[in-house]
């Protein structure tokens, strides 16, 4: 058991207590009570509980505590608020990109990563930066319009 | 607490009216009530369904609850249209027993159909009770005044429905004879409303089951059995208690579970819980591959019926007769997040949050396996992954009730594993469809017939004569399970769609039920409409190239039904169908149609395909849809259900199958179970026939059968082969095409 010091969406949280291989997604969620990333797997195949480390798109199921208190952070609630959305929270709205909005954290993250690097992505880019993301409930298409709406606000 | 118009309020206060909410008009012997719409039949108080507040808001009952198929967002509509308020003003609840009315299972995409319609009538009659209360007030005549959001004005005086509070009863049994606005009255239905879930989970707000936090909540975990024919032979369960944060080991019979302080606790628990058990297991399961489909169709024990006949005698005998069989394997729901539920016992009752699709029958069964009275079990619903059907929602809030028993008193948040959701969630059922059928000289079908077998397709909470609840039948004393019943016609389950829409002037529709479930199966989307409508529309097909027609003209030439008609003639025409065009090899396009159950929305579909000669992989490029939904509540909810129906049923189409051998299921996790991805999505447009005045027609189910039979059509066309084993996997393509 150790603690850490973990640096997420800007602010610096503390956590006791905690085993060092702990997977992050469940420091975020229980210890830190964030909503956004999400169990699917636990084997990183599906995506729900994606995070960013550093502006890096990651699967935080998969990643240790102890290896995450090295970088910045960030999760869906380090985009924006219900009051204050990030453009592609407004366009993933806008857009009604989900069904049951499960995989939305995922998707959106992985997003965020992508517009980083590359502000204006074409449709095959867009799909090939979620292709490791399932959506069971089929909302693709509206994803990848959403993406396209925000990088066409963003830029 | 502010005053409102609501039993719930009224509860608290006088214990004798209690009964007459409680108890059912007839309880007393009377004669049967009038028949009521939707579920106000079932649900006859006002204020089961709608209570107003001296706040100004509206607060609507439904027991209904949201899959993430807008269904909230809908009924708020339809409630802000009767009333005359702003939909702002709607606040929904969903599925609790202690508060909503008992609508059974969200199922069957009858939502807007039952609860819908309820709400129209109760919220029409409320608002008559309102604007003569306010007509009361006022000293005016009820036709004088003018209503805008919920502000009743006549003659420069007015008063609001919130100023009434104190002067309403809805606390009476609704009569429905007030009249619901017309159309053209409304303000809210037909308009594409942004859905109210959405914008809490896309920025991380509790909007899951998953995110329900209570204080002094500790981690559940199971470990289930390795095979569905496995005993548990013995486990070290000191081993176990002695890992870090372990407060709790549940073994009862061959069921094992164990609670922790730290999720990842429990998790690392359950690993070792896991290695420790030895179990004795058999060879339960029946074959694989291709030899299931005999299987199925020789040796399972079956219960046979007729379900449609129709002779004609002055119809010459056929001039050509064609046969083919046509299997689906064993498929998944496979929710993005497996399922969870949150339990707490206190004092001997038991409160459950779950994602249950209806929370009434998981009460009624969770009572029985803890042999208490359904009124000390309190189920409440809150959202989950999708789950398309009957998943693992109801099983693990069993779970977690069982290892809150051990927590002493402590709530418990139980989530299965991928593996736990892959290995034992009820499987969409296997099935096998045989038709035949015979054309005249001129090319008509004259003789038709469906044969299916199929295990059951509704094994849900609720049923009469036992449990369905998985951990109920490990336990030392276990449940029985109540002896499967396949849904009857005219919606069906495993011969759902299997009578032909199409006018033919001999058919004959048979079931071969098969009650025993080596692999336990239930509710997938359409239960057997996906398989059934894959079969006869490849087969139509099939026909129609033996009779060397159009597909197109041959269903309509075999259709009478206008508005079938319409949904085929405009699907033909927003993806501009040609008459006869042969595929060229590798691109090739299909047609498929079906009036979802035969009584719910029309929908046509055309695929376009391409096909990897090479590799055998297919990839479905584009799809049109018409759709046919009577009365279009919100069109973008309908679009988004029908793109997601047809994507979904590609993937079930072209990769999806269940492994396993005699003994254990294989599938454990998502590289046992592809399913498709971004770069294989085909676009999808869809064209809506909205009726503005018409009944709601449920569209959650009505793409999937038509897609994945267009998706076999347009592979037959680009080839010249007909696939009818799905799913269309590279493999058995490449074979095909050898």
């Amino acid at each position: 058991m150790a603690d850490f010091t973990l640096r997420v969406n800007g602010a610096t949280r503390k956590v006791s207590s905690v085993a060092p291989d702990t997977p992050l997604l469940y420091v975020l969620r229980n210890d830190l009570e964030l909503n956004g990333p999400k169990f699917g797997c636990g084997l990183a195949q599906c995506g729900a509980c994606t995070v960013l480390i550093d502006g890096k798109s990651v699967r935080s199921c998969s990643v240790p505590v102890s290896a995450a208190a090295k970088g910045a952070i960030t999760t869906l609630e380090g985009l924006g608020t219900i009051e204050k959305l990030h453009p592609l929270q407004r366009a993933f709205i806008e857009e009604q990109a989900c069904q049951c909005g499960y995989c939305s954290n995922g998707m959106i993250m992985a997003a965020k990563a992508l517009l980083a690097g590359n502000p204006r992505p074409s449709e095959v880019e867009i799909k090939q930066a979620l292709n490791g993301h399932l959506c069971r409930c089929a909302s693709h298409n509206r994803i990848v319009r959403a993406v396209q709406r925000a990088a066409k606000e963003m830029a | 607490m502010k005053p409102s118009l609501s039993r719930r309020n009224f509860l608290k206060t006088g214990s004798a009216l209690v009964i007459s909410f409680s108890l059912a008009p007839d309880a007393f012997g009377q004669a049967k009530p009038a028949p009521l719409p939707g579920s106000l039949n079932n649900n006859r108080m006002l204020d089961s369904w709608l209570r107003v507040d001296a706040d100004g808001t509206v607060t609507i009952f439904t027991g209904k609850i949201e899959l993430g198929q807008g269904i909230g967002t809908a009924l708020a509509q339809i409630a802000a249209d009767e009333l005359d308020v702003d939909l702002k003003r709607i606040k929904i609840v969903h599925g609790d027993t202690a508060l909503t009315p008992n609508e059974g299972q969200t199922a069957g995409s009858q939502s807007v159909e039952s609860s819908g319609t309820a709400l129209r009538f109760a919220c029409a009659e409320a608002r008559d009770i309102l604007v003569n209360a306010a007509a009361a007030k006022l000293g005016v005549a009820a036709t004088a005044l003018a209503v805008s959001d919920g502000t009743c004005t006549a003659g420069g005086k007015s008063v609001a429905y919130w100023d009434l509070v104190g002067d309403v009863n809805l606390k009476r049994e609704a009569q429905a004879m007030v009249k619901p606005k017309l159309a053209s009255e409304h303000k809210w239905v037909g308009k594409s409303v942004l859905r109210r879930d959405i914008p809490k989970k896309m920025t991380g707000g509790a909007a899951y089951v998953q995110d329900v936090r209570l204080p002094g909540m500790v981690f559940g975990r199971v470990v289930r059995p390795p095979s569905p024919g496995a005993r548990l032979v013995a486990f070290d369960e000191a081993a176990v208690k002695r890992m870090p944060g372990v407060i709790a080991v549940v073994r009862d019979g061959d069921f094992l579970g164990l609670a922790a302080e730290r999720e990842e606790q429990a998790i690392k628990a359950r690993e070792l819980l896991k290695k420790s058990a030895r179990w004795k297991e058999s060879e339960s399961l029946p074959p694989s591959g291709d030899a299931l489909y005999e299987h199925l169709m020789t040796k399972a024990k079956s219960v046979d019926s007729v379900v449609n006949e129709k002779t004609s005698v002055t119809v010459a005998a056929p001039a050509k007769t064609l046969n083919a069989t046509y299997t689906r394997p064993f498929q998944v729901h496979g929710s993005i997040g497996p399922s969870c539920a949150v339990a707490q016992w206190r004092e001997g009752r038991l409160t459950v949050w779950t994602h249950s699709q209806g929370v009434f029958p998981l009460r009624g069964d969770l009572a029985k396996v803890f042999a208490t009275d359904p009124a000390n079990v309190h189920c409440i619903h809150a959202e989950g992954a999708g789950c398309y059907g009957h998943n693992g929602a109801d099983d693990v809030a069993l779970d977690a009730a069982l290892v809150a028993r051990a927590t002493g008193g402590r709530p418990v948040k139980l989530q299965w594993m991928r593996d736990d959701e892959f290995q034992w969630e009820p499987y969409g059922s296997a099935m096998v469809m045989k038709l035949s059928g015979g054309l005249d000289a001129q090319g008509n079908v004259v003789n038709w017939t469906h044969e299916v077998w199929s295990h059951p397709h509704n094994n849900r909470p609720g049923a009469a004569g036992g449990v369905n609840l998985l951990a109920s039948w490990h336990l030392e004393k276990p449940s029985r399970a109540p002896f499967p019943v396949d849904p009857p016609q005219p919606t069906g389950g495993g011969d759902r769609n299997s009578i032909p829409l199409y006018d033919f002037p001999n058919q004959k529709v048979v079931k071969h039920f098969l009650p025993e479930m080596p692999l336990r199966t239930s509710a997938l989307r359409t239960l057997g409409g996906y398989s059934n409508v894959f079969a006869l529309e490849s087969f139509i097909d099939e026909l129609a190239l033996a009779a060397g027609a159009d597909p197109v003209e041959f269903r309509l030439r075999h259709l009478k039904d206008p508005r079938a008609r319409a949904a085929i003639e405009a699907a033909a025409q927003r993806s501009g169908w040609r008459p006869n065009a042969k595929g060229d090899g590798a691109r090739g396009r299909g047609f498929a149609f079906a009036k979802y159950k035969n009584l719910a929305c029309y929908v046509a579909v055309v695929a376009d395909v391409e096909v990897d000669r090479a590799s055998g992989k297919v990839r479905v490029t584009r799809a049109v849809a018409a759709v046919d939904a009577g009365q279009i509540v919100n069109p973008d909810g309908v679009v988004n259900q029908i793109e997601g129906g047809i994507i979904q049923s590609a993937s079930w189409t072209l990769m999806e199958a269940v492994r396993y051998d005699r003994t254990r299921v294989s599938t454990r996790s998502w590289a046992d179970y592809p399913i498709i991805h971004f770069g294989d999505v085909p676009q999808v447009e869809v064209v809506l026939l909205d009726h503005p005045g018409d009944r709601f027609h449920g569209v959650g189910e009505g793409s999937q059968g038509p897609a994945a039979a267009a998706i076999a059509n347009a592979i037959a066309n680009a080839t010249g082969k007909r696939l009818r084993a799905l799913p269309f996997a590279p493999e058995r393509v490449r074979q095909a095409l050898a």
